[in-house]
């Protein structure tokens, strides 16, 4: 009988190989086809009217001239929200439905809503702005900690908030026939992007049909139908037309996705030989709208007399929304900035002072191997310098260490795999992939407990149909989908199986799925091929439905959580236009059994740019008069292109040791350090702490002079 | 229109209209005062004293015919229609993609007689009688082209809605120069954005597609 243990290393033939992702062909040539290239015969336009202003009530809308306009086909009024507050700039309170993109932008112009201004409020980095009560939370004793140190060392840090600007804006295509909803939404939540869209708009939850094939980056932002999905839906319902409504690129990046910025004053007590004995730190910043707390924080390295008070700023600002590792960026360069200025103000090599206080860590001997092994891959013991010795000339170098953590548990999922008389296989499942490899991991996963090739699987993904499987976020799918499908997988193999064992004259559990053939385990002499095996299955396919019971599967060594991983960058910075050079950067990372080597590296590298570009570039930049986001387009929010990065180099943890941990998420982690390691290494370059990100030459002068 | 004379000539006008706008000549335009609108509407001629003789077009719908990846292909616009909302919503061409709809991207990239330009940045009545390629015009999932391949082993692709953008782009640098070092190749899809982050996979396949494309793969 075929277990769902993971094969022992000498018997993987996929998992774990560098393995293309199988739709790369279709995304390569244009043939993908996404939400928002969903063309349904009659398909019409849908354009959102929003609030000019960041704070008003708003009295009354007025639709009729949009109406008027020939080719609008349907409005949509939030008539709820008249005598209500709009809360930001953006906030959507109407939409137009056009036969034309264009008819339908001039349409949502000409909507005319009368307001009464309030006074508003978008600034996040002055804690004289925190409404309500701080939430304090102590550890140890504080006090204690300090008395114990022989130096208290200052200082104040901040994150703004950034945007997750998915290429692929949000929203979706919705069709209403017969009464059923078909969506096409681009979302990272395919098997419950739907759930209490019925009420709002009353079709029932059965009569949704969800379908999202590809989609063009979420990173955290879109789990929910949205305004926007409620709004499409309603105007498919009214006109019996398709309706294409995705977000335009300013509304994307102004109310589509804020990460909460984070702005600090850390108070560390010190032995003299860098021995950290307590911790002090509060935090403030914005959620928009919304309420306001970072996780994890003191990061990675926890004093064990520590407090941390947190006090929000409540914005007229786009709600916040999970991007990549919620907190954990934030807090890591918080706590980073402080500790290597610790580290600085002792005179102490970093790595040193972060080698001394591992103890402070949840897992010391992995940061232990992973800050060695990145250490020798940057050629730390030349290039380190303590933060007095730098070097002559205009153009300084640096280097600058962080780390994080993640859990990475695998999510709850179902999947179905269904082998037929004729040799194919299918595995149905309701994940989606969103660029992370997820479809070619499903077929990864099947093919090897068949002991097929890849090609074998025919994947199904991303309807709601299939069994149900969660939302992408957390770095918990990889884990999810891979016990799902291999429970699957496994069960289906059992019944085939038991079939081939009388034909063969052996036991089933005697008998093993490799290289296209059933055989007895240890004796090829005994086997008949797949295809022989699947013809026995007179009677109809086998079809089997796996789940991952997360603690059953934690428990079993399928799955498990919690990761570490260390990064350091080499920076230059010319100190007279407060250039930031990355030069290169290395990331070592663990992440248990890896299931497809080329996609994991790749969600590593993508991660670390992701960083990147939050480090050098990223800040949603308000006005604070008129509360209006001021760059709200891809030329003034800047993302990193192709020669901002640097050489980049990642190494991804293996051996037995990782592996019989099981599958762990690897998506967040990778993101989280970047910004802290490239501000210490700017603040080794040049002698002092640029507080503030991003590392702009405004930024970086400012700290200088 | 207020289009001064001595800023923009006939010739320098008309080049305009035939060869469509670079970024540069779109701003030098804007600088002129109107250029855009000028050329929405169809502006044929502008005599020295600065007086214009137009030839309407719009604002209903027009008939035009595109070279499109080697087709003549027959289409309806609005002449404020840009070439990127023609191929997409038009022509149900959706390789190029809308993303940052003002020329900063590069998702829309399509090749204009063989030369990449961003197709959210022109409207679709400049591009009559130019030679327009799109992704779709590149290669099938079946026979990708060496830079298509490129991307695809090197995994220089996640989410892949950048993607055909940089895919055009490097197809055109490379096919241009296939001896480029891979700064040049860099510079190539230098107008181009991922947030994915797949440029190390990306820089890969650039040097494997310019070995491919000069015979030494």
């Amino acid at each position: 009988m075929a277990t769902a243990a993971w094969p022992e290393k000498k018997d993987r033939s996929l998992i774990g190989k560098s393995i293309t992702r199988q739709d790369g062909p279709v995304k390569a040539t244009g043939r993908a086809k996404y939400s928002f290239d969903m063309n349904p015969k009659g398909l019409l336009w849908a354009k959102p009217a929003t609030s000019p202003h960041a704070h008003a009530k708003l009295v009354s809308i007025d639709t009729a001239k949009a109406e008027a306009l020939p080719g609008v086909k349907g409005v949509w009024k939030d008539t709820d929200l008249i005598g209500e507050e709009v809360r930001y700039i953006g906030q959507i309170i109407a939409c137009v439905a056009a036969e034309s993109e264009e008819i339908a932008t001039e349409a949502a112009a000409i909507v005319e809503a009368k307001y009464e201004v309030l006074e508003h409020q978008v600034i996040d980095n002055d804690i004289k702005f925190a409404t309500g009560r701080a939430s304090e939370q102590e550890v140890g004793k504080v006090a204690d900690g300090f008395k114990e140190a022989d130096v208290i060392i200052e200082g104040d840090y901040g994150v703004p908030v950034i945007t997750h600007c998915c290429m692929e804006p949000h929203g979706q295509v919705t069709e209403v026939r017969g009464g059923e909803l078909y969506s096409w939404p681009s979302t990272q939540n395919v098997s419950r992007w739907a759930d209490r869209l019925d009420d709002a708009v009353g079709i029932e939850r059965a009569k949704m049909h969800v379908d999202c094939q590809y989609m063009g980056g979420g990173f955290g932002s879109k789990f929910s139908f949205d305004k926007w999905g409620i709004i499409g839906t309603l105007l498919s319902k009214q006109t019996g037309r398709p309706v294409k409504l995705l977000l335009d690129r300013d509304l994307e990046l102004s109310i589509a996705g804020n990460r909460p910025s984070g702005y600090t004053h850390i108070k560390l007590g010190l032995k003299n030989d860098g021995t950290i004995t307590g911790f002090e730190g509060s935090v403030w910043g914005t959620g928009g709208g919304g309420g306001y707390r970072l996780r994890a924080f003191p990061y990675v390295f926890e004093p064990k007399n520590r407090k941390t008070t947190m006090k929000g700023i409540r914005t007229n600002r786009g709600g916040q929304r999970a991007w990549r590792a919620p907190s954990h960026p934030q807090t890591c360069l918080l706590t980073f900035s402080a500790l290597e200025d610790a580290a600085a103000k002792l005179g102490i090599d970093a790595a040193a002072f972060y080698k001394k206080n591992l103890n402070l860590t949840a897992r010391p001997d992995v940061y232990a191997e992973e800050l060695d092994i990145a250490m020798k891959m940057i050629g730390y013991a030349k290039k380190a310098h303590l933060r007095t010795k730098l070097d002559a000339g205009p153009v300084k170098r640096g280097l600058g260490i962080a780390m994080h953590t993640w859990g990475g548990l695998g999510h709850a999922s179902e999947c179905r795999v269904t082998i037929n008389p004729d040799g194919s296989v299918k595995a149905e499942i309701g994940t989606q992939d969103l660029g992370t490899g997820a479809r070619t991991v499903v077929s990864i996963i099947a093919a090897e407990t068949l002991g097929l090739p890849l090609e074998a699987i025919d994947t199904k993904i991303g309807k709601n149909a299939y069994p149900a499987s969660g939302g992408s976020g957390g770095s918990t799918t990889t884990g999810g989908i891979s016990v799902s499908t291999r429970m699957a997988a496994t069960d289906a193999l059992n019944e085939l199986l038991g079939i081939a064992a009388t034909k063969l004259g052996v036991a089933a559990d005697k008998l093993e799925a490799k290289g296209g053939r059933i055989r007895e385990i240890g004796n090829a002499a005994k086997s008949m091929s797949w295809t022989d095996a699947c013809k026995m299955l007179r009677t109809g396919s086998i079809s089997k439905t796996g789940a991952n019971n997360r603690t059953e599967a934690q428990k079993a060594g399928l799955i498990d959580a919690g990761v570490g991983g260390v990064q350091i960058a080499d920076v230059s910075v010319d100190v007279e236009t407060g250039v930031v050079t990355l030069i290169e950067m290395v990331a070592v990372q663990d992440c248990g059994l890896i299931i497809d080597m080329k996609t994991c590296e790749s969600q590593v590298y993508g991660g670390v740019i992701m960083g990147i570009t939050s480090a050098l570039f990223e800040e949603a930049l308000y006005d604070a008069a008129t509360g209006r986001m001021l760059n709200a387009d891809m030329e003034f929010y800047r993302i990193a292109g192709i020669k901002d990065v640097g050489k980049l180099k990642v190494h991804m943890m293996t051996g037995e040791k990782y592996e019989k941990r099981g599958i762990i998420g690897v998506g967040e982690p990778p993101v989280i350090a970047p910004a802290a390691a490239i501000s210490n290494a700017v603040a080794n370059a040049i002698g002092v702490r640029v507080p503030y990100l991003p590392l702009t030459p405004d930024h970086v002068l400012d700290a200088l002079a | 229109m207020g289009l001064e004379s001595d800023s923009m000539t006939a010739d320098e006008n008309t080049n305009m209209q035939g060869k469509g706008l670079s970024r540069r000549g779109f701003l030098k335009g804007v600088g002129a005062g109107g250029a855009v609108a000028t050329i929405a509407t169809g502006c044929s001629t502008i005599d020295r004293d600065g007086a214009v003789s137009l030839t309407p077009r719009g604002p209903e719908e027009t008939s035009i015919t595109l070279n499109l990846n080697g087709r003549r292909r027959k289409l309806k616009v609005e002449p404020r229609v840009t070439l990127l909302d023609a191929l997409r919503n038009r022509l149900d061409l959706t390789g190029a993609k809308k993303v940052c709809d003002r020329g900063t991207c590069g998702a829309c990239t399509v090749l204009v007689d063989g030369e990449p330009a961003y197709s959210c940045s022109m409207l679709a009545v400049e591009a009559v009688g130019r030679k327009i390629t799109t992704i779709e015009g590149l290669g099938t999932p079946e026979k990708m082209n060496a830079v298509q391949k490129a991307f695809v082993e090197n995994d220089a692709q996640q989410c892949g809605f950048c993607t055909p953008g940089f895919v055009v782009a490097c197809t055109a640098v490379l096919t241009k120069n296939p001896d480029a070092t891979l700064e040049e190749a860099q510079a190539g899809c230098g107008g181009n954005l991922c947030r994915c982050g797949t440029y190390v996979g990306m820089n890969q396949a650039l040097m494997d597609a310019a070995k491919e494309l000069k015979g030494g793969a």
